[in-house]
This record gives structure tokens, C-alpha cells and sequence, in this order.
């Protein structure tokens, strides 16, 4: 529901980026935290309303989920959480520390060159 | 075409504020919760009953995030705890930004603990980290068992949650199996604080008032 707003921020960013480097942006990879509530297509939707008329117009954004990991209590291993029958993927156990989720990162832009 | 590698948070700006409030708790040792719930959880109902049944323990003032009105703020004001309304005009949730402005409207100095009480919505609120110590979920039985389940995120991040409307259950006019709403609360988060109470009836809410009390005390 928040996309709009994030989809905003990500047009500045790369806006600022594009000037950096006085090339057109094609395209952008993003990443985030599977707990992180941004659907890809909304965000999708919202940067490409923001960004007509502007020199982000017809960008791909490619959004790539990190998984959610873990550290067990039992035998300090640090795994990949499954939501569905969270364990740990060493030892078993279902104690554990959920480590923080990753944040909503601009990974990287692709300028088109001549 | 050419690639560059960026790096760079997306929410930074965000995050900025949220350590800005961090920073301000730290100086003033106040200890501040963001209450997070799908609308009609009763937030306000704890809060106004929590502000009132501790009110020669703990000094509680109350930062209101709604889309639109002041109503939650007129109850607040009612029980005499200094209360700051905040509209975000459509906006799904709080930013730390808003945070760090009502802060400065709220006499910190006489208080103990900061309550904010989120916009209500169990998604995007749990992306925005306002600078708090921790994250308090509610969950009425009215909404059903399966939320935690469903809403993984919220219950993960959260110190607490708080079942609330218990007394919904007497007769079975609500189907609502606590334990497995706190089997999933827990399947992701061991340490959560679970409270089932009811904030009409007063049931379950010293357990609540014993943690928060030990809250400010810890701090």
C-alpha cells in the first residue's frame, strides 16, 4: 500500500544517480527483506506512473527478494528461514534468533550507452 | 549498456529520523512502543484503560497516527494524558519524520513512556521503523486465529502482542483458538510477550501493566 512512496524515492535516487553519471537509465535491480511489505507489482505500477514524462520513462525494475535467515540457539548455525517449518537447516532445532531482514536496497542501475 | 552499482537504501531518508528519535530517547531515557493492529483492534481502548489503571506508576503521553480526525486524540485527552494528533492525510502509516515533529509538541520531560499508536493496518507500519524500543502488536479475537499465520512480518518484528476482547470468547460467540495464534506468533519470534486480555472487562491486563511497568524500570 506503501509503494507509491517508495516508488518515489527510488525515482529520486536514481534521478540523482542518472545525473551522476549524464546517461538514460534503462533499467534498475532493487532488493529486499522477505519480511518487507512491498509487492513488486505495485511498486512496478507506481514507478511507472511517477516516471512518465521523465527520463526514468519505460524503466524495468527487477525486485529481488532475500531470504530471511536465522541464528540457531543450539548449534550457532546461521540458515535460511522457511516460513512454513522454520528449523534449522544444521541441527533441527526450532530455537532460534531471527536475524534483522535485510532492507530495501537500490542495488544497481543500467544506463544505456551510445 | 552500462552497469552501476549503487548500494544505496531506499527508505534512508526514513531511517535517518527513525535514528534521530532513537537518539532523543537515549538522552531523555523515556522508553517509547509503537502499537501496530489492523483497524478496530481496540488500540485506543488499551491505551485509555492502560493510562488510567497506571496512572500513579507510570507517566504515559500518547502520539495518535490516524488517516483522518482527531476522535482517537479526544479520548486520549479524556484520561488528562498529554496526547498529539497526527494525520497523514491517506497515508498507510506513521513515518519517523511525523514522530520526530510530535515529539517536540509532547511535554517529554514529565513523562515516562511514549505510546504511539500507529495508523491502523497489520502490513505497511511494520516496514517504518520510527527510532522506538519496540513494536506492540494487537490482535482482537474478532479478527481470527489465522493472522498470525497470515501476517507473518508484524508478529515477527514485535516484543509483544496483546490478545485483546478476550471476553468475546464467553459463550463461544467468537471462534478464536488462543493457542494457535500464539503457536504462530511464536514460530518465527520465540521471545514475544503474549498478553490476552480484555481492555472492557480489565481481564488479563495486569500481566500487561507488570511488563510495561518493568519496561520503564529496565531502561
Amino acid at each position: 500500500m506503501h509503494e507509491a512512496m517508495v516508488a518515489q524515492s527510488l525515482l529520486a535516487t536514481i534521478s540523482q544517480e542518472a545525473a551522476k553519471h549524464n546517461a538514460k537509465p534503462v533499467g534498475a535491480r532493487i532488493s529486499c527483506g522477505k519480511l518487507s511489505a512491498v509487492n513488486d507489482e505495485a511498486l512496478s505500477f507506481a514507478f511507472d506512473a511517477l516516471a512518465k514524462d521523465t527520463l526514468c520513462e519505460g524503466m524495468k525494475l527487477t525486485i529481488e527478494q532475500k531470504p530471511l535467515q536465522a541464528r540457531c540457539r543450539t548449534c550457532s548455525e546461521v540458515f535460511d528461514v522457511e516460513f512454513a517449518k522454520p528449523k534449522c537447516s544444521k541441527c533441527g532445532s526450532e530455537d532460534f534468533d531471527l536475524l534483522p531482514d535485510a532492507a530495501l536496497v537500490l542495488e544497481e542501475i543500467e544506463f544505456q550507452t551510445d | 549498456m552500462k552497469k552501476v552499482n549503487v548500494g544505496k537504501k531506499i527508505l534512508s531518508e526514513n531511517e535517518k529520523y527513525a535514528f534521530e528519535n532513537v537518539l532523543f530517547f537515549r538522552k531523555h531515557r523515556k522508553l517509547c512502543l509503537n502499537m501496530i493492529s489492523s483497524p478496530g483492534s481496540g488500540k485506543t481502548t488499551i491505551l485509555t484503560r492502560t493510562i488510567c489503571d497506571l496512572k500513579d506508576r507510570i507517566k504515559i503521553g500518547v502520539i495518535e497516527g490516524d488517516i483522518q480526525t482527531d476522535i482517537d486524540a479526544e479520548r486520549i485527552r479524556l484520561t488528562k494524558a498529554p496526547v498529539v494528533q497526527i494525520n497523514t492525510d491517506g497515508a498507510c502509516h506513521l513515518s519517523a519524520a511525523q514522530v520526530s515533529a510530535a515529539l517536540k509538541e509532547l511535554p517529554v520531560k514529565d513523562l515516562d513512556l511514549i505510546f504511539v499508536e500507529n495508523v491502523g493496518n497489520l502490513v505497511c507500519p511494520s516496514d517504518f521503523d520510527l527510532g522506538e524500543h519496540g513494536k506492540i502488536v494487537v490482535l482482537s479475537v474478532a479478527e481470527g486465529d489465522d493472522k498470525p499465520a497470515k501476517y507473518p512480518a508484524i508478529f515477527a518484528k514485535s516484543k509483544a502482542l496483546l490478545i485483546n476482547k478476550i471476553d468475546l470468547l464467553e459463550g463461544g460467540r467468537v471462534d478464536f483458538d488462543i493457542e494457535r495464534a500464539k503457536t504462530d506468533a511464536r514460530r518465527l519470534n520465540k521471545g514475544i510477550e503474549i498478553f490476552t486480555i480484555s481492555a472492557k472487562t480489565g481481564e488479563g491486563m495486569n500481566d500487561w501493566y507488570d511488563w510495561l511497568t518493568q519496561s520503564v524500570e529496565k531502561l
